[in-house]
């Protein structure tokens, strides 16, 4: 079982993290993973981007040519990724920064104000783990424990305020994950 | 030991620490960056030496000195900057000094730019400083790999006495994987591994009784005296080509009908391919040299089995290993070759479908 994710935003919306923490923890949770960023000049104002691979099989190429699950925190990322997505993977995606989304048919998608959320919950960096909640909530790719417990082992002695917000984001995105399944 | 994801950059520097390394010398560029920022970091802990030199050229020339002491020493850079380094390595291998230079490569000539490329091949196994002298050269292809080859790498300089080179990529040096690392080795093997060069090394006479004077040069302008020298650097090359030569086999069957010959990053993007192909009942196999210098020439010469039609060499270069195919395949098959440059990567997709027409 292997699943391909592409993350993808503008720099500062905190795809890698997504990428980083599902990797994390699919590591944890015995899994083979890679996590392969995009670098360069690109990243400056620019979209960033990072192919996450988990599998319970070795992992041959951390390059992923189609995704089975796109999460696109704006419209770039949708116009330059979603067309690769397998047929009958998943698009989840900002509609606060997504205007136009993504006509395909073929494909699951989830259409999330994400932007909206975020500042609900009153901090605009937990945007990217809204999405990560969305992901949680509609695949198994990692458990929702095992992140609860790197982010609060990371985070609780810090800022515990900025875990709770975390949390709570994560939250609100497995919730929405599940209306539709 | 639990497994840590880790960028290939950072793994390689902690495992290089772990193996003792305690004199490290360079100067930053993109895309290895991390390994001198970690290593900038972590030396101090284990009362190291780190220096960010004020050039490729002095950190090399750092390297010398430094390797005269017998003790573990590294630098590391990419693509442009192991170019300016390629004197200072004609010069330690022709003293003979032992020491690990990771090539982090990036896309090539000049400045090019900063994406993974495989076009420092040439340069890491056919010389690229002058005169008759060979790198030994670690090719990883995982996080992993490239971790465990440190020790590898410190190990080979040592018994032989020469430069050796991880040729890696920008991939592997971005890229995160998970990794496990071997326990750090003690004051007391530091100390046992250094004792191994007493007989050459620069060190000072502790005991202040016997004095020894050793030198390290390699400058010899008697030619019949070079000559010699030279003569014992090709037998010790000769040796290590006997003793160390080392790769992987994917897939390899007698049903092959293409074998494919791939490298570092590459090779993994080419089992991707093969395992597609494979659910087509296409049977396809890989060697992938783990050590790029020496080269596994025989092996590939055997793995050509009764069925394979054609050989097939993807790099991310112009095409540059696929010589060493070639010699190895002695145009008993059509040698085929398809390759990205400029640090464009090439995709599973796209290798599968060059594969597909092979059928």
């Amino acid at each position: 079982m292997t699943t391909e994710m592409i993350c993808a935003g503008f720099g500062g919306q905190g795809v890698l993290t997504i990428g980083k923490f599902i990797a994390q923890a699919a590591m944890q949770e015995g899994k083979n993973v890679s996590w392969l960023p995009s670098y360069g000049p690109e990243m400056r104002g620019g979209t960033a981007n990072v192919s996450t691979v988990v599998s319970t099989e070795p992992i041959a190429s951390p390059i992923v040519s189609f995704p089975d699950v796109l999460v696109a925190l704006n419209q770039p990322s949708i116009d330059k990724f979603a067309p690769s997505i397998r047929p009958g993977g998943l698009l989840i995606y900002n509609t606060n920064m997504c205007p136009r989304g993504c006509k395909r048919e073929d494909i699951t998608k989830i259409a999330v104000p994400m932007n909206d959320i975020a500042s609900e919950i009153g901090s605009m960096i937990v945007l990217n783990m809204v999405a990560t909640g969305v992901v949680i909530g509609k695949t198994d790719i990692i458990k929702y424990e095992t992140l609860e417990g790197n982010l609060t082992s990371f985070m609780q002695e810090k800022n515990p305020d900025l875990l709770t917000k975390n949390l709570a984001a994560i939250k609100r995105g497995i919730e929405i994950a599940k209306q539709y399944t | 030991m639990s497994k840590i994801l880790m960028k290939g950059n950072e793994a390689i520097a902690e495992a290089a620490i772990r193996s003792g390394c305690r004199l490290y010398f360079a100067y930053p560029i993109t895309p290895q960056s991390e390994l001198i920022e970690y290593m900038a970091k972590m030396m101090p802990k284990v009362k190291g030496t780190f220096i960010q030199a004020e050039s490729e050229v002095a950190a090399i020339n750092m390297v010398y000195g430094a390797a005269g002491s017998g003790k573990r020493v590294m630098t590391s850079s990419s693509s442009p900057g192991i170019s300016l380094k390629m004197e200072g390595l004609s010069y330690i291998a022709g003293a003979e000094l032992p020491c690990v230079v990771v090539n982090v490569q990036r896309g090539g000539p000049g400045l090019g730019d900063i994406q993974p490329a495989q076009g420092d091949y040439f340069q890491a196994t056919k010389g690229g400083g002058h005169g008759d002298y060979r790198l030994i050269v670690l090719a990883p292809s995982s996080v992993q790999e490239f971790a465990d080859m440190a020790s590898e790498a410190f190990d080979l300089a040592d018994k032989y006495r020469n430069p050796v080179m991880i040729l890696a990529d920008g991939m592997l040096g971005q890229m995160m994987e998970p990794v496990e690392f071997k326990p750090a080795k003690t004051d007391a093997e530091l100390q046992e591994l250094a004792n191994q060069h007493l007989s050459w090394c620069i060190c000072p006479n502790e005991d202040g009784a016997k004095k020894h004077h050793h030198e390290i040069n390699s400058l010899e302008l008697d030619p019949q005296v070079l000559e010699q020298h030279v003569l014992g650097l090709l037998k010790k090359y000769a040796e290590i080509q006997k003793n160390e030569i080392r790769y992987e086999t994917y897939n390899i069957s007698d049903e092959n009908e293409v074998l494919c010959v791939a490298w570092g990053t590459a090779s993994r993007v080419v089992k991707s391919a093969i395992n597609e192909v494979q659910k087509q009942g296409k049977s396809v196999g890989l060697i992938r040299p783990i050590r790029v210098w020496p080269y596994p020439y025989e092996a590939i010469k055997q793995v050509i089995g009764k069925n394979v039609k054609k050989v097939y060499v993807f790099e991310l270069n112009s095409g540059q290993m696929v010589e060493d195919v070639k010699i190895a395949v002695e145009g008993k098959v059509p040698v085929d070759f398809w390759g990205k440059v400029g640090g464009v990567v090439f995709t599973p997709a796209e290798i599968k479908e060059k594969l597909e027409e092979c059928f």
